[in-house]
């Protein structure tokens, strides 16, 4: 048992931290005034590697691990949300289902451009009907001599305007239920595939977020990602990999905002002292780091156990309901912290408290967690 | 080509405070990095590594711990490193260090030497033209910008007022300006190879061929007398931008100093 990271994931955070700092922060505040997808960001860790931490040199990944891409979606949500979940998005949804999922042939085609960071890549399971009982699937995927015939749309889909290869699920078989549920790999530009307008949100303003629209959408046979009927299992599991990005996001939120916060109450002054001299504001700085600290544990364990056992999906459960309340209560109480000037835009820590809500919604609700959670004592 | 880059391990001297008995760095609790000047020499190896497809060796003389700077070089896509790393070296002026780095370099091949202009820790910008010296080959310093023609190499030495565009034959030595360019950043993956499958050399006293009374604290002819603390401004920063983006940045700036 050994709590301390090692050698080379304390280089790959250092990276992360100057990165993040140098080259994510100063475009943070615009991405969200103005709803805009950062790109100049994106380019950024696409040139140097980051769409392709976790997967092996071979796929055209940088041969690492979990934990050092849960450390750069951390040290990335620091500073800006939006594109921390545009990198999780990516790479633990999008990417991932293809890597542990996809044929020799699909890997090459479509995995390795996304993991060496020249195409983007999307994740579409949720519909209009569809969205925590995710397998109540309208959209449907009829076998039409060499083609699939793709009828139906998805909607609240991260990355959506942006990316180039969508993983997208539909029913083959409706009277097989969830066992007729199958997944594809669509991409942009194929005849019949649109997007609605882009949606207006609370929160990681400048991330694409769109209803998916498929309208005889014709893709080759060999498109289907696993068998035919393993859809729904696919997304689930998928999902259980998904949710450590979204807990490190939610760690990451946390902590941009404690630190907004501990330079903060050391400079401002009232009753003629930093308000950091009263109690009331060190033990909540106090509370914070306790609840971070727990929640970066469970973070690292679920990404750890990703790699070293058969089954995480408890651990990420665990790991996303702990870290999603605490960036939620702590982003909160930093805004107590900063009184009136922590409602103002140019304090960031409102940013911080709008973002930290969607860590409690996507990739499953904290209500599911629970339900996950529960279900593995009760079995 | 074979370019072999010099590098030290330097306190971040944005944080480093001077002992004011002893008149000495305290080190403690100060963050190591690699010296500026020497990470721009290190990027110009890499771009004509990226260009011309260079071999790129990184070197350094310091203590065990300076092995991270090296990794950190491995892991932006230098290709060997070595760290000279013995008691017998420590102490060592800028006379005692580039008869050793001299001596290591001359163990290994080359048709250029890259060395920062000086360390942040030091500033005596000596010890590449030494090294220069020791190995019988020509040097330009202060280089702001190069490209290699031929058997030459063409460098833009800078000063503050002018610059001069000087050639030599390779192998030269060629001191860089951290100003030269904007070193690139690790990948995680490189990071990941240089401690798993990248190597980093140690060599000890007896694998460098140096005499004993050009070594260390011994083989030093100058000794530090005393170090008085000056006053440090804090670093200015130049923005190259227009008026509108100006004022939008400075405004930024001190909103977040809360001095608005
Ligand atoms: C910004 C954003 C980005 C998104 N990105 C993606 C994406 O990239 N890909 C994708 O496929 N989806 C994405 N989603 C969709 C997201 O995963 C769903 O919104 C989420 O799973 C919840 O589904 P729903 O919105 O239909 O809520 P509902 O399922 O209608 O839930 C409403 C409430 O009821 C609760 N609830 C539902 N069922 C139960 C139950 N059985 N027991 C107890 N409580 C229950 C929920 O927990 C919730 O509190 C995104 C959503 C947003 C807002």
């Amino acid at each position: 048992m050994d709590f301390n990271l090692s050698k080379e994931h304390l280089m790959a955070q250092q990276l992360f931290h100057d990165f993040a700092v140098n080259e994510v922060e100063p475009w943070a505040e615009q991405t969200d005034e103005e709803h805009r997808f950062p790109w100049e960001v994106v380019r950024e860790m696409q040139k140097y590697g980051f769409m392709g931490i976790p997967f092996p040199k071979s796929v055209g990944g940088q041969g690492c691990d979990t934990l050092t891409y849960v450390l750069a979606v951390e040290e990335i949500s620091k500073v800006c949300a939006t594109t921390g979940v545009i990198l999780s998005a990516h790479t633990s949804l999008a990417a991932d289902a293809i890597f542990m999922h996809g044929t020799d042939q699909q890997k090459e085609q479509y995995l390795c451009p996304l993991a060496e960071g020249k195409k983007l890549g999307s994740f579409a399971l949720t519909e209009a009907e569809a969205g925590t009982d995710a397998a109540g699937q309208q959209t449907k995927a009829v076998l039409d001599g060499e083609e699939w015939l793709i009828n139906g749309s998805k909607i609240f889909i991260t990355n959506a305007e942006v990316a180039d290869i969508y993983i997208v699920f539909a029913m083959t078989d409706k009277a097989q239920g969830t066992r007729g549920i199958s997944a594809f790999i669509i991409e942009k530009g194929t005849p019949g595939f649109s997007f609605g307008p882009p949606e207006k949100k609370l929160g990681i303003r400048g991330s694409s977020t769109c209803e998916l629209i498929f309208e005889n959408v014709r893709i080759p046979k060999d498109n289907l990602l696993g068998r035919e009927g393993k859809g729904f299992g696919i997304a689930m599991s998928t999902l259980d990999g998904g949710r450590i990005g979204i807990a490190a996001q939610a760690l990451g939120i946390a902590e941009g905002a404690l630190e907004k916060t501990i330079r903060y109450v050391k400079e401002r002054k009232q009753f003629k002292t930093p308000i950091a001299k009263f109690q009331n504001t060190q033990f909540s700085l106090a509370e914070m780091k306790t609840e971070i600290e727990a929640s970066r544990w469970l973070v690292y364990n679920a990404a750890i156990k990703k790699d070293t056992s058969k089954s995480f999906s408890n651990e990420a459960a665990i790991a996303k309901l702990k870290a999603s309340k605490v960036a939620g209560d702590v982003t909160r109480e930093c805004v107590q912290l900063h009184g009136g000037y922590g409602y103002i835009q140019a304090f960031h820590v409102e940013r911080m408290m709008r973002d930290a809500k969607i860590t409690e919604i996507y990739e499953g609700t904290s209500e599911v967690m629970k339900m996950v959670i529960s279900g593995n004592l009760l079995k | 080509m074979k370019i072999i880059v010099c590098i030290k391990q330097v306190p971040d001297t944005t944080e480093v405070r001077i002992d004011p008995v002893k008149g000495t760095l305290i080190r403690e609790g100060v963050p190591s990095i690699m010296n500026p000047d020497d990470k721009a020499g290190l990027e110009a190896a890499l771009r004509l590594k990226d260009e011309l497809g260079a071999h790129v060796t990184v070197i350094s003389m310091g203590p065990r711990q300076a092995d991270t700077v090296l990794r950190e070089a491995l892991a932006m896509g230098a290709d060997a490193a070595y760290l000279l790393t013995d008691p017998a070296f420590s102490g060592a002026d800028t006379w005692a260090t580039s008869s050793t780095l001299a001596a290591a370099i001359g163990k290994l091949d080359y048709d250029l030497i890259i060395t920062g202009r000086q360390a942040i820790d030091g500033d005596t910008a000596q010890v590449g033209p030494e090294i220069a010296e020791h190995l019988g080959i020509p040097h330009i310093s202060y280089c702001r910008d190069l490209k290699i023609e031929g058997d030459e190499i063409v460098v833009k030495r800078q000063f503050e007022d002018r610059y001069q565009i000087l050639s030599a034959k390779l192998p030269a030595l060629i001191t860089a300006l951290g100003e030269m360019n904007h070193p690139r950043y690790m990948t995680p993956g490189g990071i990941f190879d240089a401690y798993r499958e990248k190597e980093v050399v140690i060599w000890s006293r007896n694998e460098v061929p140096v005499a004993d009374g050009n070594i260390g604290l011994k083989g030093s002819p100058t000794r530090v007398v005393k170090t008085n603390p000056k006053m440090l401004k804090q670093p200015g920063t130049v923005i190259e931008a227009g008026v509108e983006e100006s004022v939008q940045y400075v405004m930024a700036k001190l909103k977040e100093k809360y001095i608005l």
